[in-house]
């Protein structure tokens, strides 16, 4: 249960302790909020009084009275308007003219309710003016957190895109004062690893791509009957020459139809990103399974290695942006980070899912689901 | 100055750029040992005491760097630390920015660009070395 602070501003001692009977019991609750309001309730009898306490506590909602003895209601709001207080205006008033309910409203009044009022319209107009407030106010942390995000995934990416120009402008530096010798053959290692970063950077790039693509979901999509077979064939083909060197064996089972009404590019990437991961994370000679399964209304597919798997606690983040598992095991392997973080995002579009399993120096199975139509 | 070579940790998790930095410093005549993360720096913390140590900010973790440096300088209170970072000046990340880290516990007595030239860089560890 959460408290929503009531300032009552009205010179009739009847109104207020009228307003205050019937909150003061009264909760209000909607099925999206996460938990019910109840009524805390303060009383002035002058706008004077209202702002003093106004400017030194939190309010959340003003009952208004506009004609009061000194300064009047609509001063008062402007007042509330100027001070850019975080709060909800209700008017209450008993002689509401047009001219003073457009002003009012243009001042930011929430409402208006005529007096007299039933206890029923107030515990009505309460319930609208809580709803609101507690609209805005989701809004508006909702799109803090959002920059939060944004802003946290930019630095990432110049963080992780500034490090490979740092390894290989250091590179340079040290062959252009010759530290380690006149003959370019002493400078093979690095020179390799030079090519290493600057390929971790084309493919960082292209993840990039990737994901902008799907995050500003204008890309026009191509859905056309597709063979999934056809598509992990093509994924295993562009890894075979790293799978060659590390003595991996990849094979791929369909069982059924592998036909999905879907857009070759995006499954490309799909697994293109399990099947590199599947060799990438594997040990020397081990083996990674593709199998595509027709089960009905869905398809399954499955993607097993045989390499150093991923711990209980890593399975948590490892479909977030950025994330790469360091340890021993994993700290020669390049990768941006992007790659299951995208295709869980991909798979999204699609309501499919994906989950892992995995058993430390036995291997990771990624599984994925997607329903047919 | 004692005759004795000064003893330099340097941890960061780019193999790559903590080759470079090593033998960067030790051209510049300095004993140094390297740690490839937080973790492993933590390990070398335990059993020997550096004159000097230079982390990387961003590696197991984003603020991994601040970590260890609140740690290294409750354990070696005299020691002087660097934080080595790629991202700080485009982007004023994780000084400011980090609510749940505040600065005031951050305890690291310079805070470098990644990228340094040498020179900038010796006399930088000259000066907290007060060589």
């Amino acid at each position: 249960m959460a408290t929503l602070q009531v300032l009552v501003v009205d010179d009739e001692p009847g109104i207020r302790s009228g307003i205050n009977r019937i909150l003061a019991s009264y909760t209000v609750g909607f099925p999206f909020m996460e938990e019910d309001f109840e009524f805390s309730l303060i009383d002035a009898a002058t706008g004077e009084e209202a702002i003093e306490i106004l400017n030194n506590q939190p309010i959340d909602i003003v009952l208004l009275d506009n004609k009061l003895p000194g300064m009047d209601g609509m001063e008062v709001l402007a007042y509330i308007k100027n001070q850019k207080f975080d709060l909800d205006v209700m008017m209450i008033t008993s002689y509401a003219s047009l001219e003073l309910a457009i002003k009012a409203t243009r001042d930011g009044a929430y409402n208006f309710m005529p007096k007299p009022f039933t206890p029923q319209e107030l515990r009505s107009s309460i319930d609208n003016v809580s709803k609101h407030l507690y609209l805005k106010r989701m809004t508006r942390k909702m799109q803090e957190e959002g920059k939060q995000i944004r802003f946290q995934f930019l630095s990432v990416m110049s963080h992780e895109l500034k490090s490979p120009i740092n390894a290989v402008e250091g590179y340079l530096k040290m062959m252009q004062e010759k530290q380690f010798g006149d003959k370019v053959d002493d400078y093979d290692k690095m020179i390799d690893r030079s090519l290493a970063r600057l390929r971790g950077m084309r493919n960082l790039i292209m993840d990039l791509l990737d994901l902008t693509k799907i995050e500003s979901g204008k890309k026009q999509r191509k859905l056309r009957d597709t063979n999934l077979s056809d598509i992990a064939q093509m994924a295993m083909d562009t890894m075979e020459p790293y799978a060659i060197q590390r003595s991996v064996r990849m094979k791929l089972s369909v069982i059924g139809s592998s036909m999905l009404l879907s857009d070759p590019d995006e499954m490309e990437i799909v697994f293109n990103n399990l099947i590199s991961n599947a060799v990438k994370y594997n040990i020397d000679g081990g083996k990674v399974n593709v199998s595509i399964e027709d089960n009905r209304n869905e398809i399954i597919i499955k993607v097993t290695d045989t390499g150093i798997g991923i711990s209980k606690e890593d399975q948590e983040q490892i479909f977030e942006d950025f994330v790469r598992i360091k340890n021993n095991q994993t700290k020669e392997i390049t990768g941006s980070g992007l790659g299951l973080s995208i295709t869980k995002k991909m798979l999204a579009q699609y309501n499919g899912t994906i989950e892992v399993s995995s058993v430390a120096d036995e291997g990771t199975t990624f599984t994925v689901k997607i329903p047919k139509q | 100055m004692s005759n004795q070579k000064k003893l330099i940790l340097i941890a960061d998790d780019d193999a790559d750029y903590l080759f470079q930095l090593e033998s960067m410093v030790k051209t510049l005549g300095f004993e140094v040992i390297t740690a490839d993360g937080q973790q492993n720096a933590e390990q070398l913390l335990e059993k020997v005491k550096p004159d000097l140590a230079i982390f990387d900010l961003m590696m197991e973790t984003e603020d991994s760097g601040f970590l260890l440096a609140y740690k290294a300088r409750k354990k070696y209170p005299e020691m002087p630390i660097i934080i080595a970072s790629a991202a700080t000046a485009e982007t004023g990340y994780s000084f400011d920015m980090h609510n749940n880290h505040d600065s005031d516990w951050i305890k690291a007595d310079l805070y470098l660009e990644k990228g340094i030239r040498s020179d900038q860089l010796h006399r930088e560890i000259n000066k907290l070395l007060k060589l």
